[in-house]
């Protein structure tokens, strides 16, 4: 079982994004995390999907999202050299005493403290998955309050575009 | 300027519908008042959309055509859900239109409302929702072309009431502009090179086809490629007519009432040739059982339908008749008879199975054997007739004992399974093919869920003809109570049922009863002189009979029942 991450180029119509959950949904795909939005022309979005399951699986994910009708283009952006990020705001626990070591945490993991009171801190943080995850991995015994997460998008390295994919 | 209903209508003729079932309801009363004044396009009244819809798919199936039904908003819409997840399943051409009630209404619970886009999203090749009238020939064509190319299927179109009320220029659009959608027709000729050779040095290869051959009419092809590879040809359920089955490469049909021969046989071989199926359950049975030994070469339309339930070597992308034409071209460059001898003993074993094991019953019994009446009506009907089934063991006997010379002779609910669906198929596929006869080889538990197309059938002179199979049993259900349950027969009893010969005659059909075995041939022979109105003849069968063989639900191909 591996996590893949996907991108999905979709027109941008009535229901596309129902048809797609619902296709994960009914047959029984897990979604990890799905984000979506316009891209430079604004009848197309694009869809980052991240999903997990064996090589089976995933090709049976792509095929399937292949056949709907207003998916142009379907890619396994894991496959190539890619770049993915993924923002999240955290709220911790804070108090005085620990404030400075959360701060030396945030710094080393180029985060932003973008709210502060005397109990708690929210910080904004980007990266790729295993950034994160290892950034709430450190954070944890300070007090995790709240995480949300966008989700994460990706893009290709180089001047090929999702458009030109297959 | 025209209405949206009248672009509807005109788009309809420019498609070439010459006929549609539909029933009218509130929000589409626009449509009907433009349908009132059409000459050119036929409207059948079923007397339930789930008829409607079940007959506009008979028809699609008889034809090859696209079938068409109408339905309106609510529960028009929702009557029509199993039809259409019924022509998904089987991959049969439909372009189903609803009702809808106007734009402004939509999302407030109006009367009549349902949401009929999302109910059906699971269970359509694609849909739409109409929400300006500027779009409506476009999204039709669309439509069509989207329901008849590629692995056919379902199309719905909702019509909003104030959509097909507004006014706009009518203009056909001169082709269709689908960036997301472009089925693949021609397969990759390295894969198709790669596949003859693997064919060519097979010592047991088999073709496996399903119905991808019938909706594609590559039987003709399939023939050829079979005669020159001398390779025999084992069909899918809904595969039946594909391939001649009185043809001497054929062996039957897989799967858990196939023959015995085709069944055996595919737990052994060293190649298969797959030709538009997709490996269901039904056919292949424990997968682990089935041809463990065989590298698979598949032909499919369906990419994703490739390597789906089984791992597929050489994969081919394509139309079965476009893939097989290529293969045909190439396969003079192929020697068919460097692996003979070994391949004459692999069709002898064949053989031999099928003399051990043919589909048999007791032929001396003096009561009516439901197999005798398949049985007759195909010695009466000479093999020509379309016969469509019901769900259940009426319709494994119909395939066990009807042999099918053509594609779309065979009609029967192969994926979804549904109950009352052979009746009005019949009734849309005797529309189609008005100069064929069409036999709807029934279960006396499945005839009662759709039978009220009798009427439909009076008002329109359709000459089919009903056999009930009536063993006042919910017959498969029994027989697996029988089975695995330990006779306990949990509410599978149909004791209770109408007299159907009053019932036929109630609308003014035919009525017959048949309880001996000599009459059955005869009352055949008597219904086929009608034909101005639907025929039920009952058949009161042996209550016990069961179907065999079998392979049990986990089982392996070759690990049948024999009784």
């Amino acid at each position: 079982m591996m996590r893949h991450t996907i991108s999905v180029l979709v027109e941008n119509k009535f229901g596309v994004l129902a048809r797609i959950a619902g296709l994960f949904s009914g047959r029984g795909y897990n979604i990890e995390s799905l984000s979506v939005n316009k891209t430079t022309d604004e009848n197309i979005s694009i869809m980052t999907i991240v999903t997990i399951g064996d090589d089976r699986i995933v090709e049976q994910i792509i095929k399937q999202l292949r056949k709907l009708v207003n998916v142009l283009r379907v890619r396994n952006v894991s496959e190539m050299d890619h770049i993915e990020r993924e923002m999240i705001l955290v709220k911790v626990h804070a108090t005085q005493r620990t404030r400075p070591d959360v701060f030396n945490i945030v710094n080393t993991f180029r985060g932003k403290t973008v709210d502060i009171t005397n109990e708690s801190v929210v910080i904004e943080l980007t990266g790729a998955n295993d950034k994160i995850l290892a950034f709430l991995n450190v954070m944890e015994p300070y007090g995790v309050i709240e995480v949300v997460r966008t989700g994460a998008i990706a893009v290709s390295r180089g001047a090929k575009t999702t458009s030109e994919a297959k | 300027m025209m209405t949206g209903a009248q672009i509807l209508v005109e788009s309809l003729m420019k498609e070439g519908v010459d006929i549609i079932f539909g029933y009218p309801g509130g929000v589409l009363l626009g449509v009907y008042d433009t349908l009132f004044d059409s000459q050119e396009v036929k409207h059948i009244l079923p007397r339930h959309e789930q008829g409607g819809i079940h007959a506009a798919d008979g028809y699609a199936r008889a034809t090859g055509k696209v079938g068409v039904c109408f339905g309106t908003s609510g529960p028009g819409a929702t009557n029509l859900v199993t039809g259409i997840a019924n022509a998904q399943m089987d991959s049969i051409p439909l372009v189903v239109f609803t009702g809808q009630v106007a734009t402004n209404l939509i999302g407030g619970d109006a009367f009549q409302e349902a949401d009929i886009i999302g109910i059906t999203r699971p269970i359509v090749k694609h849909s739409y929702m109409l929400t300006d009238v500027e779009d409506t020939a476009r999204v039709i064509k669309e439509a069509f072309h989207i329901a008849r190319t590629g692995r056919p299927g379902p199309v719905v179109i909702d019509l909003p009431k104030d959509v097909m009320s507004a006014k706009t220029k009518f203009e056909w659009p001169d082709k269709v502009n689908l960036p997301g959608y472009n089925p693949t027709v021609k397969g990759h000729l390295g894969q198709i090179k790669k596949m003859l050779r693997m064919l060519e040095s097979a010592k047991k290869p088999l073709i496996y086809m399903g119905g991808g051959v019938v909706s594609s009419e590559a039987n003709e092809e399939l023939v050829k490629f079979s005669e020159i590879t001398g390779v025999p040809v084992i069909s899918s359920f809904l595969g039946l007519g594909g391939f001649p089955g009185t043809h001497e490469n054929f062996v039957g049909w897989l799967g858990m009432h196939g023959n015995y021969a085709s069944n055996m046989a595919m737990a052994e071989p060293d190649f298969i040739l797959a030709i538009g199926t997709r490996f269901s359950d039904r056919s292949t049975g424990r997968i682990s059982g089935f041809a463990p030994d065989a590298k698979i070469a598949h032909i499919d339309v369906d990419p994703a339908s490739i390597s789906k339930n089984v791992a597929i070597e050489v994969p081919i992308v394509g139309d079965c008749k476009a893939v097989l034409k290529q293969a045909l071209g190439e396969i003079d460059k192929y020697n068919w008879d460097k692996m003979a001898q070994p391949r004459k003993d692999w069709f002898a074993k064949i053989k031999a199975w099928d003399k051990e094991h043919p589909f048999d019953y007791d032929r001396k019994a003096d009561v009516i054997k439901p197999q005798y009446v398949v049985e007759s009506i195909y010695k009466v009907t000479k093999g020509d007739a379309i016969i469509c089934t019901e769900v259940g063991q009426n319709q494994m006997w119909a395939g066990q004992f009807y042999k099918f010379k053509s594609p779309r002779q065979f009609i029967s609910s192969g994926g979804l399974g549904t109950m009352g669906f052979g009746f009005p198929a019949a009734v849309g596929a005797k529309l189609g093919m008005p100069d064929k006869e069409v036999f709807d080889i029934a279960g006396d538990g499945s005839f009662m869920m759709n039978l009220q197309e009798i009427c439909t059938a009076m008002q329109y002179n359709i000459a089919v003809k009903v056999a009930i199979l009536n063993n006042k049993y919910l017959g498969m259900i029994r027989q697996w109570q029988n089975m695995f349950f330990n006779n306990r027969y949990s509410h599978c009893c149909l004791d209770c049922q109408p007299d159907f010969v009053k019932l036929a005659e109630s609308f003014g059909a035919v009525g017959m009863r048949i309880d001996k075995k000599a009459d059955v041939e005869n009352a055949i022979r008597e219904s086929l002189k009608i034909k101005d109105r639907p025929v039920i003849m009952d058949f009161s069968v042996d209550r016990d009979e069961n179907v065999f063989p079998m392979i049990p639900a986990g089982a392996a191909v070759n690990e049948m029942l024999l009784k």
